[in-house]
């Protein structure tokens, strides 16, 4: 009986109009993606830069969102981010080259397999490190932000240093496996398969992070930490732990996203991390500090108007970035989703 | 003294790092006679552009608390200012001039830019978006190609009296051929010595003094009426102005400019790492830290080498020690001096030479505890 | 039984000494009031006993367990409930969200005690009206509401307030008197910083007065409420106590 009151209240407060989605942001990158249709003029040129738009964009928001919330819940910015990429990245290489017999296959299914298993390895790797990072790094400098910037730079150096210690200084191809390699063709829009993949993978990683985000008590916590950190361990939760899960699982994304850019350009260098750094940063400032949804809309519209300037005007390309950045903090300061209340 | 005037009253402090200036001020002042050849030459000659540009760096970071990436990209404005200039123009003291001017104008427009738009906003934020400007500047460099030469670089002649071929006088002087080498080294160590003096001035300034009042406690600094924006723009400003400075001796002493010279983010990290070894904030330690950096990255992979002959063969080890790697090393001594000698090499020399020898624990505890 | 005990209490926060040497001793089951003027150090004595500022001198006790040098998440599992005085609700999360967060033993809405929960929506009806609403949009009134409401969400030994009536219509004052008054009679330990002193009085057994960051009197809200000299003498000013009792204050 008292559940259906419960319940039924619930109802009720259902018919009271809840809070709108602020949807202007996603009608920015709509507006976009139809600028860039008049601009590049073929609808099939459109379809294939805007689909390798789109695969960029979902690599990077892998690689973002947990940079974004490590902030938003902690205060901690890890410049030393790019470790836990260019990490992923020759991991795969290691993984995808020990595993030659599966990736020459034809087999898609193999190569599904294949792929699926550099990503898991990396994953478990660039996590690891990130536990270590955190502990030995981060930790001494929580709230010293001057300490913060220069000590994850320090960290960057010597991760860099040390991939070069273990897999050379030198660029390592990367292709993808046999049978995603290669394009689908829809009319005259070439699809690459490749892209195609990175897609659904990021796809897959956005939903489950908003579920684990909305549905669950731990996404909860990370969403209240987010905006009020001090009132969570009032409320009885250590904070502190649940701030090295998060870190743990952002460098364990990084990680993947390392693996999909390293595909995506297809070979990897040391340097990959501090590359991919500047454009991440790029894109957690246009999407709000903090906030994971503005990071989503942030690297979608990062990766779609990179590829439409590649193609426009190639000479103005990582200027477009900058131009986006300001542009968008001109209407809104705070990014794109502000995290009210901090 | 005259000497306490000169440095305006900021002085080592400490024997051994007064002992360790006053040894690099003579070798740097006497380097051609005494090291002539090209390569330590060049090394001398680093030593001084690096000087200016960290000591500048040291004035953002360790004087106003602030963390720029951006501090490469005015050092190369400076060089490519010149280069352009003197490629475009014919070369030439106007062509120097003009080049040089242009860079300082266009460094002072883009720092009071970047100051006004960003230093609005958290010390991250700002942090982030010089990183991002500073890479669109690289990238912009290398794709300007018919302006600057793109990847390859500009190539220029010197005016006539720095260049390599000229001679002042037939015979040589003390040893040495007085040629555009020298002249070229002696302008580089005069404007050196001269903006480190000067950037001295100013740190010990009433305008050091609030821009260091700022770095401890913004608040209470904006609280005691001090326009916090107005004095960091200030300080952004200067410190672009001597990077570009900097980077204008570069171009000068290389007649070369490309955008790994100057541009690139090794070059940046090189910056951060120097300073927070030598002592943020003591203006000598950008210093000391240059010499011993651009020493070690010539001459210490000699050293490493000889430490990864008995290595070879063993796979870890081997590539740890390995020359190339020397970088490692020396991002493992910058992660442990921030943690615990936040204070630098001049710190701690400082500290030690404010205790007595038998007493050097104690001037650890209170090293610990004062910061 | 004095559940929650001060000995010497001394915070700083930064260079700012603000407590002096604050000795309190909060009965269990009953309603400690702290009074006070402006800037006396009543925030910061609750911050200090939840962990939030650590106090530099001087032992907290619980349940005769010393607290002073526990973390704040491990405060709060002993039982302590804390209200501040800026509501801390979270603005980007429902009204739902935010209770299941009090709610430490319930991982989803559906593991909320059903009783409890009517009870609390009895006790604040707009909650329920607003159970699936950003907590943001809620009114001044109904924030207070729920950061009431979440200190009530499970059972707890002890809850600090900070003064919860500020800025509040009175009928909703009435409401947090109600509500409060249900928990004392659970056997609820409560320390309330109120500056309304209407309410002060109908809820508080004792009564402690602070200034310039120690306690200055203590003693039955009941004594003090009948010495309209001493309130002169503490509080500068008359409380108006002695004649608030006729104005009726309905439970």
């Amino acid at each position: 009986m008292k559940s259906a009151t419960v319940r039924s209240s619930a109802a009720a407060a259902a018919a009271v109009p809840k809070a709108h989605v602020d949807v202007r942001p996603i009608m920015l990158l709509v507006a976009l993606m139809v600028l860039g249709l008049l601009l590049v003029g073929s609808p099939s040129t459109w379809l294939t830069l805007t689909v390798a738009g789109l695969a960029m964009g979902f690599i990077i928001f892998i690689i973002a969102s947990g940079l974004t919330l490590i902030f938003g819940l902690m205060d901690v910015l890890n410049f030393g981010h790019g470790v836990f990429i260019a990490l992923g990245a020759f991991v795969a290489t290691s993984v995808l080259g020990g595993m030659a017999g599966w990736t020459t296959s034809p087999s898609v299914l193999l190569n599904l397999l294949a792929v699926f298993s550099a990503m898991v390895v990396a994953m478990v790797v660039a996590g690891g490190v990130g536990w270590a990072f955190e502990r030995v790094i981060v930790r001494p400098v929580y709230g010293l932000h001057l300490k913060q910037i220069l000590i994850t730079m320090g960290g960057m150096i010597v991760g860099e240093e040390l991939i070069k210690v273990i897999w050379g200084p030198l660029q390592i191809p990367l292709p993808p496996p046999e049978a995603l390699r290669g394009s689908f063709f829809i009319g005259d829009a070439a699809i690459e398969k490749f892209r195609l993949l990175a897609v659904a993978v990021g796809l897959l990683v956005f939903l489950v992070m908003m579920w684990v985000l909305s549905r669950t008590k731990v996404g909860l916590l990370v969403r209240a930490g987010v905006q009020d950190r001090e009132m969570v361990e009032a409320l009885g939760y250590r904070v502190r732990r649940l701030f090295v899960g998060v870190f743990v699982t952002g460098s364990a994304l990084a990680g993947l996203g390392g693996v999909l850019w390293g595909l995506y350009q297809q070979s990897v260098t040391p340097q990959i991390g501090a590359q991919v750094n500047v454009l991440i940063f790029i894109v957690i400032i246009i999407g709000g500090l903090g906030s994971t949804g503005g990071c989503f809309i942030g690297a979608l519209l990062v990766g779609v108007l990179a590829n439409y300037t590649g193609f426009l005007a190639p000479k103005v390309a990582l200027f477009s970035n900058i131009a986006l950045m300001v542009a968008i903090l001109l209407w809104r300061p705070q990014g794109l989703y502000p995290v009210t209340s901090r | 003294m005259i000497i306490q005037r000169l440095l305006s009253h900021d002085l080592p402090r400490s024997r051994w790092l007064a002992a360790a200036l006053m040894a690099t001020v003579l070798l740097l002042a006497l380097a051609p006679l005494l090291f002539p050849g090209a390569k330590s030459m060049g090394v001398a000659a680093k030593m001084l552009v690096f000087i200016l540009l960290v000591v500048s760096y040291d004035l953002l970071l360790g004087y106003t608390g602030i963390v720029s990436f951006a501090h490469t990209m005015f050092f190369g404005i400076g060089a490519y200012g010149v280069a352009i200039a003197s490629t475009r123009m014919g070369e030439g003291w106007l062509a120097v001039a003009t080049g040089s001017t242009l860079a300082l104008l266009a460094s002072l427009l883009l720092s009071l830019l970047i100051g006004l738009f960003s230093l609005r906003v958290k010390a991250i934020f700002f942090a982030m978006i010089t990183l991002a400007v500073a890479a669109a500047f690289q990238t912009l460099a290398s794709q300007l190609s018919d302006f600057t030469g793109g990847e390859d670089g500009l190539s220029f002649r010197n005016p006539l009296w720095l260049s390599p071929s000229f001679r002042l006088f037939d015979a040589p002087v003390l040893g040495v051929h007085i040629d555009g080498r020298l002249l070229a080294y002696y302008l580089l160590f005069g404007v050196v010595a001269l903006a480190f003096l000067l950037l001295l001035r100013i740190v010990n300034s009433p305008f050091g003094r609030v821009l260091q009042a700022i770095r401890e406690n913004d608040f209470r600094a904006e609280a005691i009426g001090y326009r916090t924006v107005v004095y960091r723009t200030l300080s952004n400003v200067l410190a672009a102005l001597f990077a570009t400075l900097a980077g204008v001796l570069l171009a000068l002493w290389l007649r070369y400019t490309g955008p790994d010279t100057t541009l690139s983010f090794e070059i940046m990290l090189d910056i951060l790492l120097i300073v927070v070894i030598g002592g943020m904030g003591t203006m000598y330690g950008a210093v000391l830290g240059s010499v011993l950096f651009v020493l070690a990255q010539n001459y210490l992979q000699d050293l490493l080498a000889l430490g990864a002959g008995a290595f070879v063969g063993v796979p870890v080890l081997g590539a740890v020690v390995s020359p190339d790697r020397w970088l490692l090393w020396l991002g493992v001594l910058f992660v442990l001096s921030v943690y615990h000698f936040p204070t630098g090499i001049v710190g701690r020399l400082r500290t030690l030479a404010a205790a007595q020898p038998d007493e050097a624990d104690k001037a650890d505890k209170a090293d610990k505890a004062g910061r | 039984m004095n559940l929650l005990t001060l000995a010497g209490v001394h915070t700083h926060i930064g260079a700012y000494h603000i407590l002096h040497g604050v000795d309190l001793e909060v009965p269990e089951g009953a309603v400690t009031v702290l009074l006070g003027r402006n800037g006396a150090g009543k925030t910061t004595t609750l911050r200090t006993v939840m962990g939030l500022w650590a106090a530099s001198k001087g032992t907290v006790r619980f349940a005769g367990e010393a607290i002073e040098r526990q973390p704040v998440p491990e405060i709060a599992r002993r039982g302590i409930a804390y209200v501040p005085e800026n509501m801390g609700i979270f603005s980007d999360l429902t009204v739902q969200e935010n209770m299941l967060l009090a709610a430490r033993g319930a991982r989803h809405a559906d593991q909320l005690d059903r009783a409890r929960l009517q009870w609390i929506f009895d006790l604040f009806p707009a909650l329920q009206k607003f159970w699936l609403y950003p907590a943001g949009k809620l009114s001044g009134g109904q924030k207070q509401m729920l950061s009431v409401a979440r200190a009530l969400c499970e059972p707890r030994r002890l809850i600090l307030i900070d003064e919860p009536s500020k800025g509040l219509a009175p009928s909703i004052v009435n409401n947090l008197v109600q509500a409060l008054r249900e928990l004392k009679a659970q056997r609820t330990t409560i320390l309330l910083v109120e500056q309304n002193f209407r309410m002060a009085r109908l809820l508080g057994d004792h009564v402690a007065v602070m200034d310039h960051g120690r306690v200055v009197h203590t003693g039955t809200m009941a004594a003090l409420a009948a010495d309209a000299e001493l309130q002169q003498r503490l509080l500068g000013l008359s409380m108006g106590l002695s004649t608030g009792l006729s104005m009726n204050a309905h439970a």
